[in-house]
């Protein structure tokens, strides 16, 4: 991931530099998950210095920032690939990168620096706008959309001039979406309800419609990298995801509109769009499996040996088409209809359910195409996992896995306890809150938690030092061959 | 597509068409639902709050009411129910003087970040109880926090509570202190006071059972 000596577009090495970000804001989200998780159990750790509140904001924003980090990477990597041509204002889009960075340090150091501020509308514009997920001040805000604006520019016109194919096509309309619904989330108003009404709009529309489908895309382009598949094929799976995935992803929205002060017919349109929303990751399950069979089916029938030319990207993309079926979809569906959402709405099931979902469904995909960028910038021909390969991917799994278990079984009992005997008040949050099984569970999702950070620190030094062992190997073998 | 496909179900032209009409469809539904949910959940008057009559959403003076939960049998759940003027830190809030406290107490749960710790309306982080009725909550109409706190009604012992959360500890788990002003304390309790007024179809449900289970009565009086 240091190099990117053998990337011919200035694109690609942009990206680069967007997937390192990413990394160190992965490792900071996780740094955050831990404290926060620390103080579930010891309620003093850092009390009045580095609340719990300070601690899940930053948690929770680097998340989305890494992923955005992550996917414009993506983007950029793949750009000159689909298109055959260089990002069209690449200077430009390499201003933006720096100052998207400067602008997001700024951000953090006063989350974690200033935390908190007075009740006017100066918090709001400098310090945060205390809306979960998107708190970032407003001068923010206006730099984000000056900076996605650039990005889009890039794309857009670096489609418009060059080939334009599905999955590029799939990706300009979305990524159109993607920004756009950004928009949605910049207002204040003193109308809590219409404040969730539209802050959903950003949050449901981007993370189980727009981002669900930029997935898809990248699926789609990994394969064709990865496996040599056949792109009519894999098109042909891009457009039935894409179907599936707006025809039930944007009317989902309704199943965050059952308690929010929003009319009662939301009832009705949210259990019945929701419980479709996991179809389309099951197809998106068969797609990549279909293929990845396919391919390595003609190999071996050709003799030409495996197909795959990069397994730890494989790997990850293998393991996104099980995570994003599995946590989106089933720990999803587990409470999404009103019946039961009513008792588990602002539970631990939805802790659960959003640990599984974000890394099965997003983390999981991007650090495949992290691995996609370190063989092109070293240009290696046949990335094989190392040994810490395998570890990170191992760990972080099995810890992801792990607090989603303990979360479900915290969130079982507080739906038990809290909401359906006692009914939901502050004592009988307290109740649920000081009773064995939630202290057990939490103290599992820590223990989980710290497997999970292992398992990141095996993946960040994989991903720093992978490209160089292997293209050092891959030259020696030639050499050796040529000898012989 | 100039190549001609065998069946319409591996046609490439087929999927990319369908995709776009669902597409389409689905996004007209939402904003034509959004324009009659934007019609249901606006604020409603100072007005529709004198002549009784409900909006899913009241106004600001709402604070000037005395608000239930109770369930309602023909919706099948608890609903908030505006009862008899009652005044709020001890006097009525004129139309203006409501909205500008519900203005501040909604900047200034959003400056203390709130939500990263609490939820609203059941939205935001698990690690303090939800607010979304919290002016109901028994733990202020029981005497206990006006105990502790030494104040005569709910509404100062809650504003009490906010500017000094950690000097009244009601569990290991503790707020802290967030450097909330008295200014700032009154408006949040007004916030509070508003959101459990807005009909959210029932959410939580049975609140505070317990309560009401132990006191054999109504949780909120």
């Amino acid at each position: 991931m240091l190099t990117s000596a053998h990337l011919k577009y200035e694109s690609q090495k942009l990206a680069m530099n967007y997937f390192r970000v990413a990394l160190v804001l992965f490792g900071a989200q996780l740094l955050m998950g831990l404290i926060a998780a620390i103080q579930f159990l010891y309620p003093g750790f850092l009390f009045e210095l580095f609340d719990f509140n300070v601690a899940r904001m930053v948690h929770i924003n680097a998340l989305v920032v890494w992923m955005l980090y992550a996917m414009i990477g993506s983007v950029y990597y793949m750009i000159p690939d689909e298109t055959g041509e260089e990002a069209v204002a690449i200077g430009l889009g390499k201003l933006a990168f720096w100052v998207l960075t400067a602008a997001v340090t700024v951000v953090v150091l006063v989350y974690i620096f200033i935390q908190v501020g007075p009740g006017n509308e100066s918090t709001i514009w400098f310090i945060n706008e205390g809306r979960e997920y998107i708190e970032a001040p407003r001068w923010a805000d206006i730099g984000i959309v000056v900076v996605v604006l650039i990005f889009y520019w890039n794309v857009f016109a670096t489609f418009m001039k060059g080939k334009k194919t599905g999955i590029m096509t799939v990706m300009v309309a979305d990524l159109f979406a993607l920004a756009g619904l950004y928009l949605c989330g910049m207002f204040f108003t003193d109308n809590i309800s219409m404040d969730q009404y539209w802050w959903w709009w950003v949050i449901h529309l981007w993370v189980e419609a727009t981002w669900e489908v930029f997935v898809g895309s990248l699926a789609a382009y990994g394969l064709i990298k990865i496996l040599g598949a056949k792109r009519e094929i894999v098109e042909m799976w891009l457009w039935i995801e894409v179907l599936m995935l707006f025809g039930s992803g944007i009317l989902g929205l309704g199943h965050h509109y059952f308690w929010i002060g929003t009319p009662e017919y939301w009832w009705e349109i949210g259990a019945l769009f929701s419980a479709l929303e996991p179809v389309p990751l099951v197809a998106m399950f068969v797609h990549v499996l279909y293929d990845w069979g396919k391919e390595q089916g003609h190999c071996e029938a050709g003799q030409t040996g495996h197909a795959v030319n990069n397994t730890p990207a494989m790997g990850w993309i293998a393991l996104n088409a099980f995570g994003n079926f599995l946590g989106a979809g089933i720990w999803g569906f587990f409470h999404t209809l009103p019946q039961v959402n009513i008792y588990t709405h602002g539970t631990q099931f939805t802790a659960a359910h959003g640990h599984l979902a974000f890394f099965g469904a997003y983390a999981t995909i991007l650090i495949g195409m992290m691995y996609l960028g370190v063989q092109g910038s070293y240009g290696i021909k046949k990335m094989t996992m190392t040994f810490k390969s395998k570890m990170a991917i191992v760990l972080v799994t099995f810890g992801v896995l792990g607090m989603t278990v303990a979360l479900t079984i915290a969130g079982y009992e507080q739906v038990l306890v809290e909401r359906a005997d006692l009914g939901g008040g502050w004592d009988a949050y307290f109740v649920a809150q000081e009773l064995p099984w939630m202290l057990q569970a939490q103290a599992w999702r820590l223990v989980m938690g710290l497997v999970t950070f292992i398992g990141f620190v095996y993946l960040a030094w994989d991903l720093l030092t992978i490209g160089a062992v292997e293209s050092a190997e891959e030259k020696s073998e030639a050499v050796a061959a040529a000898a012989a | 597509m100039s190549k001609k496909s065998a069946s319409v179900w591996t046609s490439i032209r087929f999927w990319r068409r369908s995709a776009a009409w669902v597409t389409g469809t689905a996004t007209v539904l939402l904003i034509w639902l959004t324009f009659n949910t934007m019609g249901q959940i606006s604020m409603g008057s100072d007005e529709d709050l004198a002549k009784g009559i409900k909006k899913r959403i009241p106004a600001a003076s709402v604070i000037n009411y005395h608000i239930d939960y109770v369930m309602d049998d023909k919706r099948g759940h608890e609903v908030p129910v505006i009862g008899e003027k009652e005044p709020f830190f001890g006097k009525e809030w004129s139309n203006e003087e409501a909205a500008a406290l519900l203005h501040h107490g909604k900047l200034t749960v959003q400056a203390k970040n709130c939500m990263d710790c609490h939820t609203l309306l059941g939205n935001g982080a698990y690690f303090a109880p939800d607010l979304t009725k919290a002016w109901l909550d028994p733990k202020w109409n029981d005497g206990t926090m006006t105990g502790i706190t030494g104040k005569e009604s709910k509404e100062e012992a809650m504003a009490e509570f906010l500017m000094h959360p950690s000097q009244y500890p009601t569990h290991a788990r503790m707020m802290p202190n967030l450097g909330i002003t008295k200014d700032e304390a009154i408006a949040v309790v007004a916030f509070l006071k508003h959101m459990s007024a807005i009909d959210t179809n029932g959410f939580p449900r049975n609140f505070s059972q317990n309560a009401k289970r132990l006191a054999g009565g109504t949780h909120a009086h």
